[in-house]
């Protein structure tokens, strides 16, 4: 078993050695009052349309936030997970443009449809098999989408139009940087919820069943209340971006929320190695960013882009954020 | 009587692994189950610990029936377990895999933990001091930041213990804790066992191998062969038992430890 230890830990590479250079509490407050800075500042400097870019970047990052403690934290498959984008930004469209509703009476509106969307999904499918969860979830974000396509209420394939903007204090939101700020506030806030959740009871459970479901359950764990548990949490982050998505754009349609998105935002979680909050952050900014740095390139740009996420996982298969060493 | 099973049968597609199993354990008390390869020692803890459904029987734990109960719920009751292979929690450190014991002891949601709520944190707390305190009886506190599956292996085990020490139970099921541990890490095994005991008032039911350490521990030892009791006494009953000695003459040379 000695050898064990000798095993488990490589020599530290330069990314290592990087973050590795963080884990003293003074230099990270640093690192975080300088992300608070560049997102403060960003605007300005990238002008309207890296604005615009960097907003969707930030929603991913609440996606991908919320899909990592599905996929990452617990350690289930989802292959939907644009559904609950779909069933916040719906929630808030229907009832605020043909309901008259003021937005942020919405918000729990969208956040308890999220949430029995979550048990809806999660209740018949936990005792499955990874496999089967694949394509229970699949088929569940399919068929939200072909609703919304299909439904009088949701607008049908050319969706809601005309979803009014949102004000505070008699100010109205609009505009680009507006959004760009209300969505670096949420992503910030994501991120604290989600480090808050990883290091809490609920969020080691997580992580015990992931591991082992028999030793969780053997500790007194309720493997099914804890599954469905992380469904729900990650179906509600899903709709927080979602509201405000249709709030920021005043229109949707079934196409926001296809089977790409869903793998979209996977591909973020999984980049980012699964469960790690800072990769998974990362990995959303270059799911997103990555096509748009390579725009010169021109029709080869998404080919390029493939190749390089090809490359990433090959040589860090567990994702791009290094795990835990000692 | 703490643990009463009655009548208990286990059948596996025809393949009966326990028969009519009547077994007890008192409180307060270490009592051990001791039998050849294949008798069905880890299929018993399993019928206990909800992982396995007897087709007959009755286990009752503190006057509750045990029986129709998952796993989860009969750990809540008070029954806790190790495993015969190690299953610790892998990539987590020592002390997050024994917190995993004080799960069934707390009650924060997702709701108190993301707005930090003071009763959230207070209970966070609690639960570390608690699970501190299990390290620090099994004697492995200083490692409690390293990650639990990089420890030596004795080490290893006495992270299972303490994990199932901080679920509160009053009976603390072991399966072979001995097994691949060198002889004065069995000696403190020992030392643990009876401590466990007496200080904490858990009763201990103990499934071993190692015959001089089950002689020495156990008040109580019950032998299965064959999924069936066929001997029940204390150390010196057991030891010159016909029915004992002729279960393990039947078995391989090397898995004789009779000693
Ligand atoms: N899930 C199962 N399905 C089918 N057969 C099983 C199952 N679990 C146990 N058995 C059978 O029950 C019998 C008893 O197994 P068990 O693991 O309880 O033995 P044991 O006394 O713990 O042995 P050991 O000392 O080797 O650990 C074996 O023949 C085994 O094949
Ligand atoms: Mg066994």
């Amino acid at each position: 078993m000695a050898t064990n230890k000798v095993t488990t830990r490589p020599a530290p590479g330069a990314i290592e050695r990087l973050y590795a250079a963080f884990d003293d509490p003074r230099r990270r407050w640093a690192l975080y009052a300088v992300i608070i800075a560049l997102l403060l500042l960003a605007p300005p400097v990238v002008g309207r349309y890296g604005t615009v870019i960097l907003t969707n970047a930030l929603l991913y990052v609440i996606l991908a936030l919320g899909l990592n403690v599905v996929v990452g934290f617990a350690g289930l498959l989802d292959l939907g997970y644009a559904a609950f984008f779909a069933v916040g930004a719906y929630t808030t469209g229907i009832l605020t443009q043909q309901f008259g509703f003021n937005f942020w009476l919405t918000i729990p509106f969208a956040l308890c449809a999220a949430a029995i969307a979550g048990v809806i999904i999660g209740g018949p499918t936990l005792r499955l098999r990874s496999d089967y969860l694949a394509i229970v979830t699949l088929g569940f974000g399919e068929i939200v989408r072909i609703g919304a396509r299909n439904l009088e209420i949701t607008g049908q394939a050319s969706g809601l139009t005309g979803i009014p903007s949102p004000s505070v204090f008699g100010y109205t939101l609009t505009g680009p940087t507006t959004y760009y700020y209300i969505f670096a506030a949420l992503a910030v806030l994501a991120v604290i919820a989600a480090q808050r959740l990883l290091h809490s009871r609920l969020g080691r459970a997580w992580l015990y069943v992931r591991h082992d479901e028999d030793a969780a359950e053997a500790m007194g764990i309720n493997r099914v209340r804890v599954k469905l548990a992380a469904y729900i949490t990650g179906a509600v982050f899903g709709a927080i971006g979602g509201v405000f998505f249709a709030a920021n754009l005043g229109a949707i349609s079934p196409q926001s929320f296809s089977f790409q998105q869903s793998v979209l935002v996977l591909m973020a979680v999984i980049l980012g190695g699964m469960g790690k909050i800072p990769g998974v952050i990362l990995g959303a900014f270059i799911v997103i960013l990555g096509p748009e740095l390579l725009r010169d390139i021109g029709s080869l740009r998404l080919l390029v882009f493939a190749v390089i996420l090809l490359l990433i996982m090959l040589f860090r298969p567990s994702g791009i954020w290094p795990g835990r060493r000692s | 009587m703490l643990l009463q099973l009655d009548d208990v049968v286990l059948r596996f597609a025809g393949n009966t692994v326990l028969e009519n199993i009547r077994f007890g354990v008192e409180e307060n008390s270490v009592a051990s189950l001791i039998g050849p390869n294949g008798a069905g020692k880890t299929s018993l803890f399993n019928c206990i610990t909800g992982f396995y459904r007897p087709q007959q029987g009755s286990i009752t734990f503190g006057g509750e029936e045990l029986l129709k109960r998952k796993p989860h719920a009969v750990t809540r009751l008070g029954i806790a377990r190790t495993f015969q292979n190690v299953r610790l929690f892998r990539e987590m450190s020592v002390l997050d895999n024994v917190m995993a014991g004080q799960h069934c002891r707390s009650r924060a949601g997702a709701f108190s933990a993301i707005l930090g709520l003071p009763s959230q944190r207070a209970e966070e707390r609690r639960v570390r001091e608690i699970c501190e305190e299990c390290l620090e009886f099994v004697g492995i506190a200083d490692e409690a930041d390293r990650i639990a599956t990089n420890l030596a292996y004795g080490h290893q085990r006495l992270v299972e213990i303490a994990r199932a020490l901080a679920t509160q139970p009053r009976l603390l099921l072991l399966d072979e804790p001995a097994a691949g541990l060198n002889s004065s890490e069995k000696t403190e095994l020992v030392r643990l066992i009876r401590r466990i005991r007496d200080e904490r008032g858990v009763a201990v039911l103990l499934i071993e191998h190692d015959m001089g350490l089950v002689m020495e521990v156990s008040e109580h030892i019950s032998v299965l062969d064959h999924g069936r009791i066929i001997a029940e006494g204390n150390a010196e009953t057991i030891q010159n038992d016909p029915a004992v000695i002729e279960a393990y003459l039947g078995q391989d040379e090397d898995e004789l430890e009779l000693t």
